[in-house]
């Protein structure tokens, strides 16, 4: 879930104020730079994250934002090929990277007094990396490797691909991070090359340092390393936007490996960086709601109430930078009809629809969702996470640092109207992963009535 | 103008190392000291704590010791069953009023099992303190297991095994248990398998409460917003109640015998091998476990800086992962590693694992990898302790392990101690080919089958 700061939980208003005042500041190159001071212990956690993801890839070149994030271990003029790590290790530091639909961001965490030395290294590879084929090639082979470990030996993995590129009929959010396999075999040593002289550069960047230091302390250095690195002139993020969708999309997938089905269902959804679409802070509030743990209606209801399915719930992440989704899923029991258990799961979003929720689920889940910043406070790493991904995909700093504010103003009627926006049997993706075996009644039939249906038009099926 | 800005800009690497040093002049703070408080309540319940009151949180973790070794043969799976019914339904609550407690005052509670202990965590906002150690008291001194909550969360437990039964790393990892210890605890499914989770009763819940929650198995850390005298009361009220020991000590296996030498095969239709690979390591309290696990950060357990990821990951793209760590077990030590590579390539990848164990047998280390190992996780042990969740899982582990309360301050001077020769002493100890067990989940190519794999 997004959390962003706390307003300190106080009996009394006048002595409301932010938890942690996040610190931030401008270099000349266009760099922007937050601190989060965390001064419990002497370490820290340096971020770097480019606004360049997946999403922004050229069409058929899928992974190539996660292949050049490898790469960028593989070195630079001051840096031998596979050094980088090794050298931050001896540091006693630990690094890492990793990569979104929206944005790729590259880390350390370690001992204040060796910061000065990850921040040089990361600012030389912002600006000269050096790769080669004899480098490239063996690490196309690792990404494949890993694309088969992620995805393609898990069934579950495969079936949630095919969710996404499902809902996303123009979008490049329907592509996964990783890649298509047949376009990762293909990527290039240049295709990476010219992907990094198009979107890596500090005007195309923002450094996130979480820990045992200040803006004033950071200032300097920030100036010193980052500082000479020149702007690259990024091109504007212009992506491929969702057409209105009119049909209802239906997916059923059999597997041999698979003995649990699985039932999913997503709708597009509104994100806090595009807030024209829908309401972000009542969605949040709503998939607590409708699926955020064991009391939740989806719970209550498909599980304890009628044991149509041994797990259900709801997910929504408004984290991204076009438009989202919101996930439900459920595990049906055995023998159970799934078509029923899909009736009984559409009547619980019917009734939200109708009859909204109640003032005590509307307090719990604030509750639960604003002590979530509170949470947060404890990992260096989760709030510099938070401010990163959140400024990444073009969000403010003071409507994160609002964000339990925004929470704490939603009201049982707008969480109403967002269900009824939200829920239109039009806009729904309905998924089932099911055994090879499982027999054709249970299976792909759709619900009998479309009983959580404001419009009153029957779900259509996709082949 | 600090002492920074006038060294200029960096030239060459070497450059930044000599810079480094004038670095950590600038940012001369107080080295870490993690002040860690011997709590004993007027009961004798004690904890260890570390007092933090920078943000308004508590974190307690906390062990039985038992854990999956008190399941019945027969009955496996009986503990991870009761850990899912402590938070559904206690005292006077059922399950949906003890859940909507919990979330009305965002308090996380949660119970597990591993081999060796019964695990609980608890994290609260300070100022519903109260609140969270009356729910916890009540989970386990209280629970009601009641008939419905307990079919429900075996229906989930029983999902729960399917999905897992599709895993490539579930299926290795579950039969390379049952292969290393045929005749112990250690090698039965810890959720039990669905005909065993099928049969079990609230008897058995009873029998397995009344074993499990004793306070001479109790272990207990707390970090966070909470001072000592008042964790000093708390812990009477939580878990004062609970009795000192079992009334039947629980019957105690034989210590385990690995074992070893056995490769398992299991065809699954996928795109790689996945191969889990064990030898016999050591017991925690071995006085070469210290230098085992210098050496492992070399061989297996070092991430990028690994000879296994160097030369089967970087050099030739075999595969995304690949490691090796040392799991000491109460009653056996195992030393354990794995990888997913191509069918393909499956049986080139476990050769080139194999000639590593002997490389590091045959030939230990160099005095820079040495080096280079010690400076890491010297260096890096404060990232162990820079939360309050992660500081109360250590003193929880320092505890399991009977590390003593001075183990932090101790810790990296057992690592600096470590000498080539107590590696080439562990290497010869621990890395004999002829011993390693295999377990091979996939299609691969190059690994012969067993004449009579000894499937679970």
């Amino acid at each position: 879930m997004v959390a962003g700061l706390i307003i300190f939980l106080s009996v009394q208003p006048v002595a409301a104020r932010p938890w942690v005042e996040p610190q931030t500041f401008t270099l000349d190159n266009g760099l922007d730079v937050v601190v989060l001071p965390d001064h419990r212990v002497p370490v820290v956690t340096h971020m770097v994250w480019y606004k360049v993801g997946a999403a922004d890839e050229p069409p058929g070149k899928s992974g190539i934002a996660h292949f050049l994030e490898h790469l960028m271990f593989k070195g630079t003029d001051e840096i031998a090929p596979g050094d980088f790590s090794k050298i931050v290790a001896r540091l006693g530091g630990q690094d890492n990277a990793f990569t979104s639909q929206d944005y790729t961001a590259y880390f350390q965490r370690i001992a204040l007094e060796k910061l000065p030395m990850v921040m040089a290294m990361e600012a030389d590879r912002m600006a000269n990396l050096r790769l080669s084929d004899a480098v490239v090639m063996p690490e196309r082979d690792v990404v494949l490797e890993e694309r088969s470990a992620r995805t393609d030996n898990e069934p579950t993995a495969l079936f949630s691909e095919q969710m996404r590129a499902a809902q996303y009929l123009a979008h490049p959010y329907g592509i996964p991070v990783i890649g298509w396999r047949h376009e990762i075999e293909k990527l290039t040593t240049e295709d990476a090359l010219a992907h990094y002289r198009t979107h890596y550069g500090p005007d195309n960047a923002i450094l996130v340092v979480a820990g045992d230091i200040t803006a004033a302390e950071l200032r300097p250095l920030a100036k010193q390393y980052y500082g000479p690195v020149a702007p690259r002139g990024i091109p504007a993020r212009v992506r491929p936007q969702e057409p209105p969708q009119l049909a209802a999309r239906r997916l059923e997938m059999r597997d041999a490996r698979i003995r649990q089905p699985i039932w999913q269902r997503s709708y597009l959804a509104a994100s806090y960086a595009r807030p024209g679409q829908g309401d972000p802070p009542a969605l949040e509030v709503l998939a607590e709601i409708v699926g955020g743990g064991s009391t939740s209606r989806l719970y209550r209801t498909l599980v304890v109430q009628q044991g149509l399915a041994s797990q259900a719930g709801a997910g929504y992440q408004g984290d991204s930078m076009d438009l989202s989704n919101f996930i439900l899923y459920a595990l049906p029991r055995e023998n159970v009809e799934i078509a029923q258990m899909e009736a009984a799961l559409d009547a619980v979003l019917h009734d939200i629809q109708q009859n909204g929720i109640t003032e005590a689920e509307l307090a719990r889940a604030k509750t639960q969702l604003v002590a979530s910043a509170v949470y947060a406070q404890d990992s260096q790493q989760t709030m510099a996470r938070i401010f990163g991904a959140g400024l990444a995909v073009g969000r403010d700093i003071a409507e994160l640092v609002a964000w339990p504010d925004n929470i704490e103003a939603v009201t049982t009627g707008r969480v109403q109207a967002a269900a009824r926006q939200l829920f239109e049997p039009a806009r729904s993706v309905t998924g089932l992963i099911l055994p090879a075996s499982f027999a054709e009644t249970a299976a792909a039939k759709a619900p009998a009535a479309p009983a959580a249906n404001t419009s009153g038009k029957p779900a259509e099926e996709t082949p | 103008m600090n002492r920074l800005a006038r060294i200029g800009k960096f030239a060459r690497l070497r450059v930044w190392v000599a810079f480094l040093l004038l670095a950590g002049a600038l940012f001369s703070r107080p080295a870490m000291a993690v002040d860690i408080q011997r709590v004993v309540s007027p009961g004798g319940i004690e904890a260890w704590l570390v007092e933090q009151h920078t943000i308004p949180l508590i974190a307690m973790n906390f062990a039985f010791r038992g854990g999956t070794r008190l399941d019945p043969k027969g009955k496996e799976g009986l503990g991870n069953l009761l850990s899912g019914l402590l938070d559904e339904g206690a005292g006077e609550l059922d399950a949906a009023a003890f859940q909507e407690r919990l979330e009305a005052h965002a308090i996380q509670l949660g119970f597990s099992i591993n081999r060796d202990s019964f695990r609980g965590s608890l994290e609260t906002l300070s100022e519903h303190r109260a609140e969270a150690f009356s729910l916890l008291r009540l989970a386990l001194t209280e629970p009601r297991l009641d008939p419905q909550p307990i079919e429900r969360i075996r229906a989930q437990i029983l999902a729960g095994l399917a999905l897992e039964a599709e895993n490539p790393n579930q299926i290795a990892s579950k039969a390379f248990f049952a292969t290393a210890f045929p005749d112990h605890p250690y090698g039965r499914p810890l959720h039990g398998r669905p005909d065993t989770v099928a049969e079990l009763t609230v008897a058995d819940l009873r029998g397995l409460q009344a074993a499990q929650f004793t306070t001479d198995k109790l272990l207990i850390g707390v970090v966070g917003d909470i001072t000592a005298n008042e964790l000093a009361t708390q812990l009477d009220a939580i878990f004062g109640d609970l009795p000192a020991h079992a009334e039947t000590a629980p019957a105690t296996s034989a210590a385990p015998d690995f074992t070893t030498g056995q490769t398992a095969l299991i065809a699954r239709d996928i795109p790689q091998t996945v191969m889990m690979f064990g030898l016999p390591g050591l017991l925690r309290k071995d006085p070469d476990f210290i230098p085992a696990y210098v050496m492992n950060y070399i061989l297996g357990g070092g991430g990028f800086n690994s000879r296994l990821t160097e030369e089967i990951r970087a050099k030739r793209g075999l595969a995304y992962s690949v490691y090796s760590y040392l799991v000491p077990f109460e009653e056996a030590g195992l030393y354990l590693g794995g990888v997913a590579t191509q069918n393909a390539r499956a049986g080139e990848t476990l050769d080139l694992i194999r000639v590593e164990l002997e490389r590091m047998r045959d030939e230990g280390v160099s005095t820079d990898e040495l080096d280079n190992a010690k400076t890491y996780l010297i260096g890096s042990y404060p990232l162990r302790f820079d939360s309050n969740a992660k500081i109360a899982a250590q003193l929880l582990g320092i505890q399991l392990q009977e590390l003593g309360i001075d183990y932090f301050d101790k810790r990296n001077d057992l690592i600096a101690a470590v000498t080539l020769a107590d590696i080439r002493r562990v290497a010869e100890r621990l890395l004999e080919p002829a011993s390693l067990s295999l377990v091979a989940v996939g299609e691969p190519d190059g690994i012969p089958a067993p004449e009579d794999p000894p499937l679970p």
